[in-house]
């Protein structure tokens, strides 16, 4: 159909045109993301102790880190925080998104009130809730000082909770992105399926379960890809919030990495632990991008 | 005439910039990277600064808070080509690979020239060198096992006297429980609860202290004194208030000094938070080295001078380097920073009360230790901290798992 139009230019000068234009995102990913992965993965078989050396000594570092207690709590713990913190945001995303979507009053100030801690940094966010969990200072010396006595909210410093602490001030901040995104899927859902459904007397929360949901899936998938990336990455709202502690009671590995990298001067140790995790979203979320993004297109054209 | 005026009066001001860079140039800048943020460390910069710009420098401030944060950051721009003119580390092992990698002037020439080593102790000519070069530029001692008390909460508990004994101490925290105060203000940070663990373990055997971190033998660790040390340690968790975890060595102190706490275990840095908040040693607080005065741990900071060949930064390297240990700069410097000063010739007289005590067990080599980070290795000293850490906040860890645990951490790693 558009043949005439791309007749003027031949086509392996316009490929070369877009290649040269192309070219200097090509080198950011090649130098920038590719060059530091494979370094990264290099001096993770050296002995690299405050600076990078290239003496090669195998899995040694590797053989190290799996044998390491703080290693295998920390994994432990993104494990725990990971389920948790996913399946939380997108039930409580889901629930805001449809009561906003019962064409409530306010709706504008509502969801941006949702959205707000979205916009913090986890540094923030960490902060604020350190200083409401703790007991000296927050909710716990608030509620006593009414007169409940017995009341206990520590969470920040038991280190049977502190994970869960983590999970609250996470699912705080990143439930508002879940219902922003949820709330763009249900107003894209048609509004003759809603008309159908009433003609046949089905419940609203029928409706919800088995029509609506499944019509979101794609939604879900996104927002599962974002949170898994913030899983991961999960750093900076542990340094403000508990610092790993007490003891280790809350470390995570991407911790372990900047504490080995800077004041243990362990290189070697923090960049194997970089390449696991690495390794670990490779094989967990490459499938998932491939199969909700591009298989879909693929089945399309 | 109008035209030639203007020429003039161009040629002069042209003449005037030229004069103010040269006059710019002539000033050596450095640039100093440190982690001295809080109120007692800020005063003790300012007088380096003042000290350096009154010899003819000047001083452009890098402060990044956190000691941990503010080496990576050095350690980053030294590799990444463009570093800072001094850097502050620990004395000890951190800089080790900086020497061995080639990335630091040395210091020789200004050794030399200054007499070093007429006048600071053998162990910091030792600490400053790696085969006979001067690396780095010792600028204060500092005791890591003192114990503050506040008097006003000593005084309402009734306890006359500084414990001498763990017996006594223990006793004496007993009675400022009772008194419906907090008798350990800890910092509940894992580097602060590895110095209190080394302050009991050095107070209950010191052959064993440093069996453990100069042989590192695990025979030292199944000691009876070991366990004592460690059973101490454990019954100590029982006297510090819920608030503890996660908090700053710096707020600690402020529980003492607002009449809230007891007893602080810290290294003497924590006195210049005394002394920014007004309070005299010996009439506000009391200081005790250890838990009986009889053997100071000593650590202190450094500098170090990343390799350039930038004749203005090596003139500027010299001149801070030289300025640092100059009598007078040592003494303004350590009566700010809390320490003590590197050179043994000054005049210990307008040091405070707790610094005097420090200074006369400074004098005899059979009163000192070394901190335990001076004699291991940081990847050492964060497996043996992750090991101390979980036992102070895990009640149901018994002293069993952690000799266990200690031991198996003291030989792994390196």
């Amino acid at each position: 159909m558009a043949e005439p139009a791309r007749a003027r230019t031949s086509r392996p000068r316009r490929r070369s045109a877009a290649a040269w234009a192309l070219a200097p995102a090509w080198i950011v990913v090649v130098v920038a993301y590719l060059g530091t992965m494979a370094w990264t993965v290099v001096i993770s078989f050296t002995p690299s102790k405050l600076l990078p050396v290239y003496t090669f000594v195998g899995f040694d570092q590797y053989a190290r880190l799996f044998t390491s207690d703080r290693w295998q709590v920390s994994l432990w713990h993104l494990l725990i925080f990971g389920v948790l913190f996913i399946a939380c945001c997108l039930v409580t995303g889901f629930l805001l998104a449809v009561a906003l979507d019962q064409k409530v009053r306010f709706e504008n100030t509502f969801r941006t009130i949702f959205l707000y801690p979205y916009s913090m940094s986890f540094i923030v966010t960490g902060l604020i809730w350190q200083w409401l969990m703790n007991p000296g200072l927050g909710i716990q010396n608030t509620v006593r000082g009414w007169g409940w006595q017995g009341f206990t909210f520590d969470w920040a410093v038991n280190s049977r909770m502190a994970v869960f602490a983590l999970v609250i001030a996470a699912v705080w901040q990143a439930s508002g992105l879940v219902m922003a995104l949820m709330l763009a899927g249900l107003r894209g859902v048609d509004a003759e399926l809603w008309k159908a459904a009433r003609v046949d007397g089905i419940p609203a929360w029928r409706v919800y379960v088995s029509i609506i949901l499944p019509i979101l899936a794609p939604t879900i998938a996104t927002a599962t890809v974002l949170l898994s990336i913030a899983v991961i990455k999960v750093y900076d709202l542990v340094v403000a919030l508990t610092n790993g502690g007490p003891g280790t009671s809350s470390e995570m590995p991407a911790k372990f990495i900047m504490d080995n990298l800077g004041f243990r001067q362990n290189i070697g140790l923090a960049t194997s632990a970089a390449t696991v995790m690495l390794i670990t979203v490779v094989c967990l979320v490459t499938p998932w991008l491939y199969r909700t993004y591009f298989r879909s297109q693929a089945g399309r054209t | 005439m109008l035209a030639s005026s203007r020429a003039l009066a161009v040629g002069m001001l042209a003449g005037l910039a030229f004069a103010g860079s040269a006059l710019a140039q002539d000033k050596p800048r450095a640039e100093v990277m440190h982690w001295w943020t809080s109120g007692g460390e800020s005063a003790a910069v300012k007088v380096l600064a003042e000290q350096y710009t009154k010899a003819g420098g000047e001083w452009v401030d890098a402060a990044i808070a956190g000691g941990e944060a503010a080496r990576a950051a050095a350690i980053n721009r030294i590799v990444g080509g463009k570093p800072p003119t001094a850097s502050q580390f620990n004395t000890g092992k951190q800089f080790d690979d900086l020497v061995t990698q080639g990335l630091l002037n040395t210091l020789d020439e200004v050794a030399e020239q200054g007499k070093w080593k007429s006048f600071l102790p053998p162990s910091f000519v030792d600490a400053a060198s790696r085969d006979g070069h001067f690396y780095a530029v010792p600028i204060n001692v500092h005791g890591q096992n003192w114990a503050f008390y506040s008097k006003p909460v000593l005084d309402k508990a009734g306890v006359t006297a500084v414990p001498k004994t763990w017996d006594e101490f223990f006793a004496a925290m007993d009675k400022i429980k009772a008194a419906g105060l907090i008798p350990i203000a800890q910092g509940g940070q894992p580097w602060q609860e590895r110095i209190l663990f080394n302050v009991v373990l050095l107070s209950v055997g010191k052959d064993v202290y440093n069996k453990i971190y100069v042989e590192r033998s695990a025979d030292a660790v199944k000691s009876p004194e070991f366990r004592k040390a460690v059973e101490i340690y454990g019954r100590m968790r029982d006297y510090v208030d819920p608030g503890s975890p996660g908090r700053n060595w710096n707020d600690a102190t402020a529980l003492l000094i607002t009449g809230k706490a007891g007893v602080q275990f810290m290294g003497d840095w924590a006195k210049g938070e005394f002394k920014a908040a007004g309070k005299v040693a010996d009439q506000d607080f009391y200081c005790q080295v250890g838990l009986d005065g009889t053997d100071l741990m000593i650590g202190g900071d450094v500098f170090v001078f990343p390799k350039t060949s930038d004749p203005g930064q090596v003139k500027a390297q010299t001149l801070l380097a030289s300025t640092m240990l100059t009598p007078e700069t040592q003494l303004l410097f350590n009566i700010q920073k809390g320490s003590m000063p590197v050179r043994g010739d000054v005049d210990a007289g307008k040091l405070d009360a707790c610094a005097q005590k420090g200074m006369k067990l400074l004098a005899d080599p059979a009163h000192q230790t070394a901190v335990s980070d001076m004699l291991i290795s940081a990847d050492l000293t964060g497996s043996l901290q992750d090991v101390l850490t979980n036992f102070w906040n895990d009640k149901g860890q018994s002293v069993d798992d952690l000799l266990a645990k200690f031991a198996a951490a003291l030989q792994s790693g390196d």
